[in-house]
């Protein structure tokens, strides 16, 4: 299955210990992001090239990978993703969350909890999440390092003034350990309770701003806030039409050009495991 | 009853057999050949290797037949080949004023040591299409070329600093070797040779439409082109066991100098200041915007006020790169399944509380 013309993972040794020690270094300061040389790789920016290095330089040969975009492993670029590891490594890939030893995601976190034996690499388009409100960089670094994040309480408190509500829904801005505030990807808001805490080593890749970021495992994770206005998921009136979950991220699907719809889990694999019964068995 | 779409597999693989049919066109018509790219379609070869930061004409042939013409693609397959090629080495600096010139003009004096050379240029042609193309027309008539000086021709602005009159770009004692971009982020503030090598790979239409900008108001340097050359020039490396510089090769490239005005300040007379370009191949358009841009980017260092976009690091050093826009930009395609039904829910909400 290996392509024997390029070397395993695609990048070269050298390329990769440099990500290693970028990784190591965000591992080391939760959420602050780390430059890094991101190289070309043959996917578009904007596709996935964070992702893709991070995954690049801490997959084995004994790893067993997943790769979803929007939680299903079927989608364009999952599949085109999964094809490029398949293609440079020969690893085993599954589309299990629970077999899984390294998931790399786009935009979801899957339902299923991830363990102490995995890591996940999430894609990231904007690591900064103060970029839509100071987009100069030395500016905004400035305001990481003084811990300085009044601009963003002042967004989510504009928001709440004029809305009654917070008007973001993804890529929803966290504290990590207290310190650094960050861009969890554009995840939904759903999914980041389940960024807190969690047994799991995230990494973040962001190749074409050529940043690494890092939540170790059990680190605290808080989704900014006020006291008065807590942070609240999305929540859906209808179950899946598949699974009858009510617990999970749900997608609409319209059926018809008569305003027919219906929701579906985004979680392919979590859909389909409740579907066969084997949520029970696993 | 919705089913899960199944079979992206299986889609990308013939979506990509289409791409190869789509690419070869009528099979009737002759397959294009990589070398005949390389000979007659020698200025978009030129643009691939600059932007695409590998002097390989045979490669940017390939890129360019590969990608059906289309450049930017073309460029991304390059560097994508690049990104695994080993670093054996660095040259030492080109030394441009013993460039073997095929062209050499300058806007600021008639006539100067070297003299006006106008080699081969679209510049003095009137651009009515030549239906004489449409057939194949052999042979071009060749033309008698001057005797070329062996010790190369000295720069414009080499003859004005003569005079003092304009600022001398000697490296201090200990200047640090550039940064190599292709290596090492971006970081800001950026460094003027870190900012050239930004450049140089940049997007033509990007740093034209910015150098233009600068013609119109948004940042006004007062330019003059006080030369532009183009020819070939001997590239040296100093091998570790060797310890002195032998020739590996030689490339072709396009310098620009642009003579700027410069009103003086506390520390510095009136003199004329320099914006520089620099390009693989023939690349005047690109090389004369580089040096616009390069001169513009020069307003906090010469103390000039710097409002304008092309005056402003982040904002051009950040978009300058073709594959990184590019693929931002159409990354737009890519499902967004989950972000919109979160921001579908949101203004359901907001519609109800309204």
């Amino acid at each position: 299955m290996k392509d024997g013309r390029y070397n395993f993972a695609y990048l070269d040794e050298r390329t990769k210990r440099m990500i290693r020690r970028a990784i190591l270094k965000a591992v080391a300061i939760p959420g602050y992001q780390v430059p890094f040389g991101s190289r070309e790789m043959p996917l578009p920016y904007g596709w996935g090239t964070g992702g893709i290095q991070v995954t690049a330089s801490v997959i084995g040969p004994s790893d067993v990978l997943k790769v979803i975009d929007q939680g299903a492993d079927d989608t364009v670029n999952a599949v085109s993703i999964r094809r490029f590891f398949q293609r440079t490594t020969g690893v085993a890939t599954t589309e299990r969350t629970a077999e899984a030893t390294l998931i790399q995601t786009r935009h979801r976190i899957p339902e299923r909890p991830l363990t102490e034996r995995q890591v996940i690499v999430y894609q990231v388009p904007v690591p900064e999440p103060l970029q839509r409100l100071e987009p100069r960089e030395v500016e905004t670094r400035r305001m990481h390092a003084l811990g300085e994040y009044g601009l963003l309480h002042v967004k989510l408190y504009e928001d709440i003034a004029r809305y009654g509500h917070i008007a973001t829904t993804y890529d929803y801005p966290v504290l990590v350990n207290g310190r650094h505030v960050m861009a969890p990807s554009p995840i939904p808001k759903f999914d980041n309770p389940k960024l807190h805490m969690s047994p799991a080593l995230q990494l973040f890749g962001a190749g074409r701003e050529k940043r690494i970021y890092a939540v170790p495992p059990y680190t605290r994770v808080e989704s900014l806030a006020f006291e008065d206005f807590p942070f609240e998921v999305q929540r859906w009136d209808a179950a899946c039409a598949l699974c009858g979950s009510r617990e999970s991220f749900l997608d609409e699907v319209v059926t018809d050009d008569r305003g027919g719809r219906m929701f579906v889990c985004s979680d392919t694999d979590y859909c389909g495991e409740r579907q066969s019964g084997r949520a029970e068995a696993a | 009853m919705y089913v899960a779409v199944k079979g992206g597999e299986r889609a990308i693989r013939n979506s990509q057999e289409l791409l190869a049919e789509a690419r070869r066109g009528d099979a009737a018509v002759p397959e294009l050949a990589v070398e005949q790219i390389r000979q007659q379609l020698r200025l978009a070869v030129d643009r691939v290797m600059t932007e695409g930061s590998v002097y390989d004409p045979d490669l940017a042939a390939l890129a360019i037949k590969q990608a059906s013409g289309d450049l930017v693609e073309a460029v991304f397959l390059l560097r994508a080949y690049r990104a695994t090629l080993p670093r054996l080495g660095y040259t030492e600096p080109l030394d441009t004023a013993r460039m073997q010139l095929w062209r050499r003009i300058s806007a600021t004096f008639k006539d100067l040591p070297g003299g006006q050379v106008l080699g081969p240029t679209y510049d003095y042609t009137q651009r009515l299409l030549d239906f004489s193309l449409e057939a194949p027309s052999g042979a071009a008539h060749a033309v008698e070329a001057g005797a070329a000086s062996p010790d190369g021709v000295p720069r414009v602005v080499d003859l004005l600093n003569d005079e003092g009159l304009i600022e001398a770009h000697v490296p201090a004692a200990g200047d640090p070797d550039p940064v190599d971009l292709t290596r090492e982020p971006l970081t800001f503030p950026a460094s003027r040779a870190t900012r050239l090598q930004n450049l140089a790979r940049g997007d033509e239409g990007f740093l034209l439409a910015m150098g233009y900008s600068t013609q119109r108001g948004y940042s006004h340097t007062h330019p003059f082109a006080g030369e532009i050359r183009h020819g070939v020039v001997e590239v040296e490396i100093v091998p570790e066991e060797l310890g002195f510089a032998v020739p590996i090769g030689e490339i072709a490239l396009t310098e620009c100098q642009m003579v700027n005005q410069f009103a003086g300040s506390k520390s510095e007379p009136p003199q004329f200041t320099r914006g520089y370009g620099l390009a693989f191949g023939h690349a005047e358009r690109k090389a004369m915007a580089m040096a616009l841009i390069d001169r513009a980017l020069r307003a906090e260092e010469l103390g000039e006020r710097g409002e304008a976009p092309a005056q402003s690091q982040e904002f051009v050093l950040s978009h300058s790169d073709n594959l990184e826009a590019s693929g931002f930009v159409q990354h737009l395609k890519l499902p967004h399944y989950v972000d919109f039904q979160s921001e579908l829910e949101l203004v359901r909400k907001m519609r109800k509380q309204a």
